[in-house]
């Protein structure tokens, strides 16, 4: 099935997407309201949410440049060492500017 | 017993510093949303759709992803299908937080999941690995992105030339280095360590050899394994007692 981007095309085609964001943003607490929250499922959902954070980062990495390999590293550098997020990120965005302006 | 059986309250103070809290990340965010509003304008949206757009989905890399499928027809369940995939990690993050949702009426509940987004969930997950529960980043944090998102898209649309080369200045990768930050800046025990490694292979097998934008789910899932049957010791016994409480 396909839409003609006309207008009304193009609004149908923003709603659908909403729509299905939607649903996404919606259906993990939906579903969650039907479990018992028991300790192994609380420990299930506690890991799995630090594991979301590390399944974005680590194929970002594998695929991206050298400076994205750079700004990870800088940024879990100085994460592990000082704890502190904001010159964590900034580290990590200077050593990409760095990298890609060199190579 | 409380007088209420939802016994979180949004603190109104509060939800106005988190707003400020994300205010710089905020920031780049701007930028993406130039890039997309950009995009959107070179394959031929309007700035009214593509503004409506950026409001309504709210949602950067699924945008991305369409504005690449689109043409003079869209092929409407491929796209729909990629939507879903790409944001499909908002089902386990909308699920992380239900601990904390389900002592808030149905109506906030679902109210503050329209603003969950990558880097508001992050800071509040953080959070809740060391003991805090702070749904107030949802809210705050999550207007104030929203706001920057549409924002950018506006910015992107009108003067999208301004900003030719966000990656040469590292803008790119501001959302994964707070991301990783976020991820380190929460309690490691060997349990979670064992959970990253599982998690790291497993979204790299699954970027290699699944279908596109699978390995988010498929990942995190892999690692929420290892949670369901290596139990710390302590928040198990917390855990109880809230049941008995």
């Amino acid at each position: 099935m396909s839409i003609e981007t006309t207008s009304a095309g193009i609004l149908a085609v923003i709603g659908l997407m909403t729509l299905v964001t939607l649903i996404t943003r919606f259906g993990g607490v939906f579903a969650m309201s039907f479990v018992r929250i028991s300790p192994r499922v609380e420990s299930f959902i506690n890991t799995m949410a630090s594991s979301v954070l590390i399944a974005i980062i680590v194929p970002m990495a594998f695929s991206g440049d050298a400076g994205a390999v750079a700004a990870l590293s800088a940024t879990a550098v100085v994460m592990l060492a000082t704890k502190k997020a904001l010159p964590s990120i900034a580290a990590g965005i200077v050593a990409a500017g760095v990298v890609r302006y060199f190579l | 017993m409380s007088d209420s059986i939802y016994s979180y309250q949004l603190q109104p103070q509060k939800v106005r510093a988190e707003f400020f809290r994300l205010l710089p990340i905020s920031l780049f965010v701007v930028a993406f949303g130039a890039a997309f509003g950009l995009a959107a304008a070179q394959t031929g949206l309007t700035p009214l759709e593509t503004i409506l757009m950026s409001g309504a989905v709210f949602a950067g890399a699924s945008q991305f992803a369409a504005i690449d499928m689109w043409g003079t027809e869209v092929s409407v369940i491929p796209l729909l299908a990629v939507v879903f995939a790409i944001n499909s990690r908002h089902l386990l993050m909308g699920a992380s937080l239900y601990p904390m949702l389900k002592h808030v009426s149905p109506g906030k509940r679902y109210g503050l999941l329209l603003v969950l987004t990558d880097a508001n969930w992050a800071v509040s997950a953080q959070e809740y690995q060391n003991g805090r529960h702070n749904l107030e980043v949802i809210l705050g944090g999550g207007v104030v992105l929203w706001l920057a998102w549409v924002i950018g898209t506006l910015l992107g649309v009108y003067f999208g030339g301004l900003l030719q080369d966000p990656k040469s200045l590292g803008l790119d990768m501001v959302l994964g280095c707070f991301l990783l930050a976020m991820a380190l800046g929460g309690k490691q025990s060997p349990r979670v360590l064992v959970a990253w490694v599982v998690t790291a292979l497993a979204s790299l097998a699954a970027w290699k050899w699944l279908p596109p934008n699978m390995h988010v789910v498929v990942g995190a899932l892999a690692g929420g394994v290892i949670g369901y049957f290596w139990l710390d010791k302590k928040p198990a016994d917390e855990a109880v007692q809230e049941e008995l409480a």
